[in-house]
């Protein structure tokens, strides 16, 4: 993730990232993408942007980024551990794993940990299924979970900062 | 001008001989499974270990990433094939047992039988079974998998060896639009999204809808908890949808085409990307495709996480670039679908199964299946299941068959209870429907849905209130809000259950619940809502004692609702170890040397780590729902109570 200076840095990286892409309408979702993707969530600066790049207006851009699950608006913790909540993660123990990982770093799913070291998030369903329960860790999949297990992985992941 | 063929042949002499180069015959092969889930499962350390191993012995031999042949319980798989020999597939391989693999197989001689699952041919070899052989794959008819697991999915080559673009070849140099579109509406297809919607006929509205301009979606927003057929079809042979898709293309007259993926599937997309370019490159997409006139694009739009994408009026609204809200139909989408252009939108299940019907015919594909549903099924069959994974059946097979005779039944001697499909549109089906067979039809009218292919198996542990909670409260999340029966129905009902399985049900949730499960499905704008109360209506169908003792007596008879159960440590069978009350998360149990353990039912989280750890020789350690056991409130010692 890319640090951040002053906020005419932020506007700057921001046009930097917009100009490399196409605009219009039916670029809005990508052009959201383009931005969280380099900073891990869209600050409110990217919103007015974006707006001016699609030639829609703020708030049509500010409904479509809370629509879907994938946009944030606020940054995310150097760690991300997103916890299935499929159909089979739940009927083979899913829920205990989630609810472990929460005793553990002291927040509940959708939170980052107060040092941002980790935010927790549960997904809707990783399809791997075949080896619920399932986590994933930034971009790294972990398959028949115990509570001991998870607990087990995610000390591994502290203060081992994400790539770049 | 070329003919069409003969361009396919030269290109796919082309394709054998730059196979041949790059995976020589006389060398070793070792193919490693690297699906999401092969990953998942560790195949990474037993790549790298393989690496490592190769390096240092100096052995010789190429290494192939594969994607899944649905043998998922047995990942990480690994599989070796000498010069002359056939392919060896190897179940749950370790770092360790690939270095071992290496000194006794790839260097030596030895086949290590214990450690095979099967051969990937028609006869066994010394000692190791074929796969036909196997339970798993004996009842399945692999069509649409035929090539997962088999071939390498980022080299094109790989697929045109095996057939891969010749039933594009034969539709673009020997039949007509209409021809294909008559083809496929007799085979009987049906979509494999899940509505069951004949094929041919959809394509055909397209076709004859007004207009120059039209466009091809693949839907590829595979949201079902519990379904990943379309991930792994995807990640294990992407080009098989590329054909599929140029086929469908050039059938209603489109372009343009687009595949609308799921954002939690980056290796599929990464894939067909690749797989993407390959066929631009030699000339199966792009510009005049094989020197025809036909000329194709597509364009892969990644989804940003909404299951209500998977209705493809929402979908349509998500690729325009706005929130994934469905509209009403009509007008659909063949008469006006993306920017208002006729639009075909197919899921890739159904266009998998296209090259195959072009190539092979209408009498091939009409085989197997029953009168009114033609062809085979792909399932995910997983949960508490013991052989969990991809499988392809004939429609019309029972789920006696794909659950005990594929899957193995249900382990650890547990009972089994029923069996969900259709994902939150679904419902369950109970042990008596063992025997049901498995198609549109049969699956509507027994209460469930066909659905995109998820079937989740349950045993005696699985509360089946608490699943309808979880599919509703899935679905409420979902959601869009547009229309007020799904945003605020979904909402109550799911309030209800929680209440429910929390031990606050109360005289009259049962009929509120049917009465708004009813107003939801009529009154719906779309499938989403139209179908979420499906599970609710499934259950209470099924399971109505469960509701009833959830409801009246507090009680879960599954021993699954956290509120409702309880941990205790017997006095007279606990003999103060002390394994407990180290394992326990919470601190919640006291003891000390020689004395009764006692958990503090306040502290308690009902994980049951304590039920799990406590020796099988004592077994002191009970779970209750609806019952209060006596027993000391501090630890005593051990004897001290009878």
């Amino acid at each position: 993730m890319r640090s951040q200076g002053g906020e005419a840095n932020l506007r700057e990286a921001i046009d930097a990232i917009l100009a490399k892409k196409e605009g219009g309408p039916r670029a809005l979702i990508p052009l959201l993408q383009a931005v969280q993707g380099e900073f891990g969530y869209v600050p409110e600066e990217a919103i007015f942007a974006i707006s001016q790049k699609a030639g829609v207006s703020a708030s049509e851009v500010y409904g479509v980024l809370t629509f879907y699950a994938q946009f944030r608006l606020v940054p995310q913790g150097r760690n991300v551990v997103k916890v299935c909540r499929g159909t089979a993660c739940h009927v083979r123990g899913g829920p205990m794993i989630l609810r472990t990982l929460e005793n553990q770093l002291g927040i509940r799913s959708g939170q980052t940990t107060p040092d941002q070291e980790f935010s927790l998030e549960e997904i809707g369903c990783f399809g791997s299924c075949s080896l619920a329960p399932v986590m994933v860790v930034n971009q790294d999949t972990y398959g028949r979970l115990t509570p001991d297990k998870a607990l087990h992985l995610l000390e591994g992941y502290r203060n081992h900062a994400k790539d770049n | 001008m070329q003919k069409i063929t003969d361009r396919y042949q030269e290109l796919r002499s082309l394709a054998e001989a730059r196979l041949a180069v790059a995976r020589p015959a006389e060398k070793i092969q070792i193919l490693i499974g690297l699906g999401t889930c092969g990953i998942a499962a560790g195949g990474r350390e037993v790549l790298s270990a393989l690496q490592e191993k190769l390096v240092q012995t100096g052995a010789g031999a190429q290494i192939t990433q594969v994607g899944c042949i649905g043998m998922c319980f047995n990942e990480p798989l690994l599989d070796i094939v000498k010069p002359g020999t056939p392919r060896i597939s190897y179940a749950q391989v370790t770092p360790e047992m690939v270095s071992q693999l290496v000194d006794d197989y790839v260097l030596g001689d030895n086949p290590r039988p214990d450690w095979a699952a099967a051969v990937i041919a028609d006869e066994p070899f010394r000692g190791i079974p074929s796969w036909l052989e196997l339970p798993f794959f004996r009842y399945q008819r692999r069509w649409v998998l035929r090539n997962c697991g088999i071939v390498d999915p980022e080299l094109i080559e790989d697929y045109i060896a095996r057939d891969g673009y010749r039933a594009l070849a034969k539709a673009l140099g020997e039949m007509t639009p209409e021809g294909i579109i008559a083809e496929v509406k007799k085979s009987g297809l049906r979509g494999r999204g899940g509505a069951g919607f004949s094929t041919g006929q959809k394509w055909q509205f397209c076709r004859v809808a007004p207009g120059d301009v039209k466009y091809l979606v693949c839907n590829f927003d595979e949201g079902d908890p519990g379904a990943f057929m379309n991930r792994s079809e995807v990640e294990g042979d992407p080009h098989r949808l590329l054909e599929g898709m140029a086929i469908a293309a050039y059938a209603i007259g489109a372009h343009r085409a687009f595949i609308y993926g799921r954002a939690e599937y980056p290796l599929a997309i990464q894939r067909l990307r690749s797989a993407i370019a390959q066929a631009e490159q030699m000339g199966f997409l792009g510009d005049h495709v094989l020197g025809s006139d036909f000329s194709l694009h597509i364009e892969i739009k990644e989804g940003a996480g909404a299951f209500v994408c998977g209705e493809e009026t929402a979908l349509m609204a998500s690729v325009e670039g706005r929130r994934g809200m469905p509209r009403s139909r009509p007008p659909f989408p063949a008469q006006s679908g993306l920017w208002g252009k006729p639009t075909l939108i197919n899921n890739v299940g159904t266009l998998f199964h296209i090259p195959a019907i072009v190539l092979q015919g209408v009498d091939w594909f009409s085989q197997v299946g029953t009168e009114k549903n033609k062809g085979t099924k792909v399932f995910s069959l997983v949960g508490k299941i013991t052989r969990s994974g991809l499988v392809e059946v004939p429609m019309g097979t029972s789920l006696r068959t794909i659950i005990y005779d594929i899957g193995g039944g249900i382990p650890d001697n547990k009972k089994f209870k029923a069996v969900q499909t259709g994902g939150p549109s679904g419902g369950c089906l109970p042990a008596s429907l063992i025997d049901l067979p498995v198609d549109y039809d049969s699956l509507a009218q027994a209460g469930s849905i066909m659905g995109s292919g998820g079937m989740v198996v349950m045993d005696e542990e699985t509360c089946m209130v608490d699943i309808a909670r979880f599919f509703l409260s899935f679905t409420q999340s979902e959601s869009c809000g547009k229309c007020v029966p799904c945003r605020l129905g979904t909402k109550r009902m799911q309030e209800t259950l929680e209440r429910i399985i929390r031990g606050g049900g109360r005289e009259g949730d049962i009929e509120l619940l049917s009465e708004l499960a009813e107003t939801i499905r009529d009154a719906s704008l779309c499938g989403l809502g139209q179908t979420s109360a499906n599970p609710v209506l499934s259950t209470l169908r099924y399971f109505r004692d469960e509701y009833d003792a959830h409801v009246r007596d507090k009680r879960c008879p599954a021993l699954s609702c956290e509120a409702l159960i309880s941990f205790y440590i017997l006095p007279n069978k606990c003999q103060g170890c002390g394994i407990c009350s180290k394992a326990c998360p919470t601190q919640a149990i006291a003891g000390g040397r020689r004395m009764i353990h006692v958990i503090d039912q306040d502290k308690c989280i009902k994980c049951g780590t304590c039920l799990e750890v406590c020796p099988s020789r004592f077994r002191a350690v009970t779970k209750v729902s609806g019952e209060e056991i006596a027993v000391p409130k501090e630890p005593v010692p051990v004897g001290s109570v009878s």
